[in-house]
């Protein structure tokens, strides 16, 4: 893989991730580009494209585009399930993933992202063992500033953003939760 | 999951954030962003020192501010800082920042380099992680050169915790993808491998609990589409017993997407189907087992109705591989017709929503093209060309043009199938693919009344494009004469019709079809008074267009003073022209290459007439034969047609061009055109010899066989037939006994439409392809360059310089001629020193070269003049002055060029072999400069 953008419906670049050296200009240009052709593909289009001598690989969740350039020989629809483990991933971590959740805490997303795939492959595809690894990563950080939790908010992202949720377009990524009971044993 | 423990209580970050989203106006966004640079830019001036969660949180900032597009140009340091620390946090955002802002100021890159260099030696795993997560997402050159021989270690060390060992892993192939030259795969490759038995960690920890692997009931995906993927690096085993459970693998996952789905969800057929089709890419690669061939087409056949479009698009475009690969292809054909009423299934009911699949359906139906189903295909995609996107209408209408031509038995069909073309899509109908009719037209005697007759029925209709107009100007223009004995078409109708277009046409199009004016004074006497009325009407003879006004007046002229003789001869019916391949072919292969780039040739079509298409006019009239710069396809059709003579001389013309590279086009005349690839490993060299067919006709009785009087060469045997417009390969392995100086040389034999063809090649296997490169301390090079000092031990010779000297193409120069190039060896830095080692079967040689370019330095009058003593030149110790300690002259066009070779032969050819390898530098004096070589 050679990098993977998350953008809004409105075109705003939520995170961005590089697998290759590119200038910042190069990398501008490869966003820009890449957004206004993904929008103005419709819905029941296919969710693969050429572009330049790469191939691009998107699925829509919700408000949120996750976007990944991949080579010539990287399989299609793989991708497309790294793109779905990781939004199951967000999902598990934050708890019914909004775009909001990504906004604010873009930080963890990197963070869950690193875990997951590792210079554009994937690098361990257990949910359990990421997210595990997120946990202790979590756990870590606590015992070194608990203090600092006395000022996490509460849960809701408006609230903890101390703003005010109505204006805020807030549309929960909608997920299917895996079948498999297993998952939700480990998590909860 | 609690979620009240995420927050790691950045509390400023999350009201900043909120700040920002609040903003009403992108006015106000930016000045809240400048407001908050400025806080930041003060609290890291401060003079209260900053503790490590105030950096943390600003560096936080500061990374959402980048994130939001803005430009941040400081806190790089603080950010560096923060890797440093002991708090995983901080150090974490620390990496973070850097991995997604990378500077390449050089100074941070070593202190960032220190801080990974730090924490992958601290035997803390996480920290190892958090340093090769760096590495491998920022993966850059610097990076590489870095750390790309410490990662191995970490990798194989004993005591590295598995899941660092997976980062290191995945860090180094990283690494490998991009600065191949900087990993040391070679020494680490075996221990590397090892791993794989017991390491391969997903495989170990999969064992241990394999529902963990298991993604909506498909057993560990990911891993099988990687192992799957890994094989296709392999050609296919060739022990019985591992190939008969590779089939049986395959065939299982074959069956398995015949089961009834385990689950609706979308994911599980996801992850079943990127496991099938990486299996069927593999069998496609293996290309050698008929009934797995034959069942991937079926289950692709089955996805080509597929409600699913990923599933559509995916299996066209494996479809596509499957029928173009050579032994496939006829198992493809068995099943034409169920694909192509899939295909038309899937045009009319999905088709119009999504332009990439319905291009990858005509790419699969160019692909699965034949003589066999051509006219169907071309029938297919001409009914297609009417509703097509316009994005791909020109591609198709290349598409069909090329097949046409190359299918057409029947050339009537042809003639239809183009003017439809430019019927349902002028517009798209570019140049050459209107040159190529008429090329086609005049080459064929028994198409050109059908042509008339078509030509000027469909000019009948009211309104026609006008590249009609043009391929019917240029066509009853030249055989007119064919139809004129019927009434309906007589010389003054034909004459009337197509004046009645000259109107509404484009200067270019006027002035052909003033062009075809005076070929019809010549054809039919009867109609020259009322042509030259035309030619002498005012809106002619005072055209504002200084072209069209030229030719009314030169036309009318040679009309009224050329007898009858004259004007036969001048207005000849035009001579066939020289096959070659299909220009149209070449325009695809352009349009298709990298990057699909928006079409270059827009100014040729330009409507008003520019300078290439008065070239191209007067061009067909062949009244100015002399090609222009810029040439076009005209004018390149119109070139002398030198017809390839039996050649029995060696060709040695692009020999010189190989000396410092192994692939390129060794030869090329009219019929074929040569390739060579290869690859050499000591003592070893392979070559792949690529004979492409240029024309659209067989070469029968092919054979090849290679002289060499010193190496020993073994050439597989050929097909003895290349299909027109087709490529065949062949293999030669080529054993380097001992030094040798003549080079082998190719025989080919041929037949192409009746006349044998002869043609001699020599092959560019040089001595100095069994070069292996040595690298080499400064310290080592001048002891071996001191102990190699004896007269016989050195050649030298001198380049006459006609380039500039530009140091990376010596560099590249150097590299391709096969020695290892020393960097920091020699004191002077404009000189170039490299070292390797001859391999043959019988020796080995060491040898060291020199270059000295003189950039300073001029000599007027080249070869002769003395070279001066260089004292910076170390090396002279025990030499007879004239030729070390030397500078040799050149400089640009006018200087001249030195080049010393030194060389012992274990034989006695001394001197010579050396000189060989010397002459072996190109004389066109790309390198131009003193090349010094010891052996």
């Amino acid at each position: 893989m050679q990098f993977m953008l998350l953008f809004s419906r409105q075109g705003k670049l939520r995170l961005q991730k590089w697998y290759v050296p590119l200038s910042d200009k190069e990398k501008k240009k490869i966003t820009r580009e890449l957004v206004q052709t993904v929008l103005a593909r419709k819905p029941k289009m296919c969710s693969f494209l050429e572009w330049r001598d790469l191939k691009i690989v998107y699925k829509r969740y919700a408000s949120l585009y996750f976007c990944c350039a991949i080579e010539d020989q990287d399989n299609e629809l793989i991708t497309l399930e790294i793109i779905h483990r990781y939004v199951e991933l967000l999902d598990k971590y934050f708890g019914s993933v909004c775009e909001l959740d990504i906004i604010f805490n873009f930080e963890k997303a990197y963070f869950i992202l690193d875990e997951f795939l590792l210079g554009g492959e994937a690098q361990e595809t257990s949910k359990k063992n990421v997210l595990k690894a997120i946990e202790q990563a979590d756990l870590l950080q606590e015992n070194i500033d608990f203090q600092m939790r006395l000022f996490a908010g509460s849960r809701d992202p408006a609230q903890r953003a101390g703003g005010n949720r109505t204006d805020i377009n807030t549309i929960f990524i909608a997920i299917h939760t895996p079948p498999s009971a297993s998952y939700s044993a480990v998590c909860s | 999951m609690p979620a009240v423990s995420k927050g790691d209580g950045m509390r400023g970050l999350a009201v900043f954030i909120s700040d920002i989203r609040n903003c009403k106006s992108k006015e106000a966004e930016i000045k809240r962003i400048n407001k908050e640079l400025a806080n930041i830019r003060s609290k890291f001036k401060g003079d209260k020192a900053l503790d490590g969660y105030s950096k943390k949180k600003y560096v936080c900032k500061l990374l959402f501010i980048f994130l939001l597009g803005h430009d941040i140009d400081f806190g790089h340091m603080e950010a560096v800082n923060l890797l440093s620390s002991n708090k995983y946090t901080e150090k974490q955002i620390g990496y973070l920042f850097i991995s997604v802002l990378v500077n390449s100021n050089s100074d941070l890159i070593r202190l960032i380099n220190n801080g990974i260099k730090n924490d992958l030696a601290s035997r803390n795993p996480t920290f190892m992680n958090l340093a090769l997560h760096c590495i491998a997402n920022v993966g850059s050159r610097e990076m590489a050169e870095a750390f790309a021989s410490e990662i191995p270690r970490v990798l194989v060390a004993g005591d590295t915790m598995d899941s660092v060992k997976q980062s290191a892993a995945l860090c180094l192939l990283r690494l490998n993808r991009t600065s191949p030259d900087l990993v040391p795969m070679g020494e680490w490759t075996t221990r590397v491998v090892h791993l794989l038995n017991d390491q391969h960690l997903i495989v170990t920890s999969a064992s241990i609990d394999l529902q963990d692997y298991t993604y909506y009931f498909v057993a560990a995906p990911w891993l099988s589409v990687k192992l799957l993927r890994l094989l296709q690096c392999y050609p296919p085993p060739e022990d019985a017993a591992l190939r008969s459970r590779l089939t049986e693998c395959l065939e299982t996952i074959l069956n398995k997407a015949q089961e009834p789905p385990k689950s609706k969800k979308v994911q599980h057929s996801n992850a079943k189907n990127a496991v099938l089709f990486e299996a069927i890419a593999l069998i496609i690669h293996h290309d050698s087992e008929p009934t797995l061939l034959v069942r991937a087409c079926n289950q692709l056949g089955q996805f080509l109705q597929h409600r699913e479009t990923n599933l559509r698009y995916l299996a066209l475009e494996s479809m596509c591989t499957l029928a173009s690969s050579e032994f496939s292809h006829e198992a493809v054909k068995t099943h034409m017709e169920t694909v192509i009423n899939a295909l038309k299934v899937s045009l009319a009911q999905f088709g119009s929503r999504d332009v990439s699949v319905r291009q990858r359906a005509v790419d699969l139906l160019y692909a699965m093209c034949d003589r066999s189903n051509a006219k169907q295909i071309v029938a297919e995609m001409l009914s297609y060309l009417e509703t097509a996107d316009y994005s791909i209408r020109e591609e198709i209408v290349l598409k069909v043009a090329i097949l046409a031509e190359k299918y057409a038995v029947d050339y009537t069909w042809y003639v239809d199938t183009i003017l439809n073309l430019i019927r349902i899509a002028g517009d798209y109908v570019s140049e050459e693919v209107w040159y190529r009719v008429i090329q086609i037209v005049i080459n064929r005697d028994d198409v050109q009344g059908y042509a008339a007759k078509t030509v000027f029925e469909a000019l009948q209709a009211p309104a026609c494009h006008e590249n009609l107009v043009k391929v019917g100007g240029y066509i009853l223009g030249e055989f007119g004469n064919l139809i004129a004995g019927d009434s309906r078409s007589s010389p003054l109708v034909q004459f009337n019709l197509l004046h009645s277009k000259f109107h509404l046409c484009s200067v270019p199009t006027r002035a052909l079809l003033l062009s075809a004016y005076i070929k019809f004074i010549n054809l039919f006497p009867e109609v020259k008074a009322t042509i030259q009325d035309v030619l002498r009407s005012d809106s002619q003879l005072r055209n504002a267009d200084v072209e069209l006004q030229q030719r009314a007046v030169e036309y009318l002229r040679l009309s009224c003073i050329a007898s009858t003789d004259i004007l036969a001869t001048v207005l000849e019916e035009m001579p066939p022209f020289p096959e070659r391949e299909s220009s149209i072919l070449a325009k695809l292969k352009k349009k298709k290459g990298p990057g699909k780039l928006p079409d270059m040739d827009d100014s040729r079509r330009s409507v008003n007439g520019s300078t290439d298409s008065t070239h191209s006019f007067t061009d067909v009239l062949n009244l100015n034969p002399a090609p222009s710069s810029g040439a076009n396809l005209l004018i390149d059709v119109f070139s002398e047609s030198s017809a390839p003579a039996a050649a029995t001389d060696v060709s040695e013309e692009n020999f010189p061009r190989f000396v410092c590279k192994n692939n390129g086009v060794i030869y090329e005349n009219q019929l074929l055109q040569i390739g060579l690839k290869s690859e050499y490993r000591q003592n070893l060299g392979r070559m792949y010899v690529f004979y492409g067919n240029k024309t659209s006709t067989q070469f029968l009785s092919f054979s090849s066989s290679v002289s060499s009087s010193d190496l020993n060469v073994h050439s597989k045997a050929v097909d003895p037939v290349i299909e027109g417009g087709a490529q065949m390969q062949q293999i030669l392995n080529i054993e380097c006994v001992s030094d040798f100086s003549d080079a082998p040389v190719l025989n080919i034999q041929f037949r192409y439409g009746g006349a044998l063809q002869n043609i001699a090649v020599k092959l560019p296997v040089m001595l100095n392809k069994f070069f292996q490169p040595t690298e080499m301390m400064s310290q080592d090079f001048f002891q071996r360059w001191k102990q190699l000092g004896a007269p016989q031990q050195e050649v030298q010779k001198i380049f006459k310089a006609k380039h500039p000297m530009d140091t990376e193409v010596a560099k590249a120069k150097i590299l391709g001629f096969g020695v290892a190039l020393l960097d920091g060896v020699d004191p002077n830095p404009a000189n170039f020193v490299g070292a390797g080692v001859v391999h043959t079967k019988t020796t080995q040689v060491g040898c060291l070269l020199r270059l000295e370019p003189n950039m300073q330095a001029q000599t007027p009058n080249g070869n002769a003049a003395p070279p001066a003593t260089d004292p910076s030149f170390p090396f002279g110790a025990g030499l007879p002055g004239s030729h070390l300690g030397i500078c040799s002259r050149c400089r640009g066009e006018q200087g001249d060029g030195f080049v010393g070779l030194k060389g012992t032969w274990p034989k006695s050819h001394e001197l010579k072999v050396a000189f060989d390898l010397a002459s072996f530098l190109p004389p066109d004096g790309r390198v131009c400069e003193r090349l010094l070589l010891r052996t």
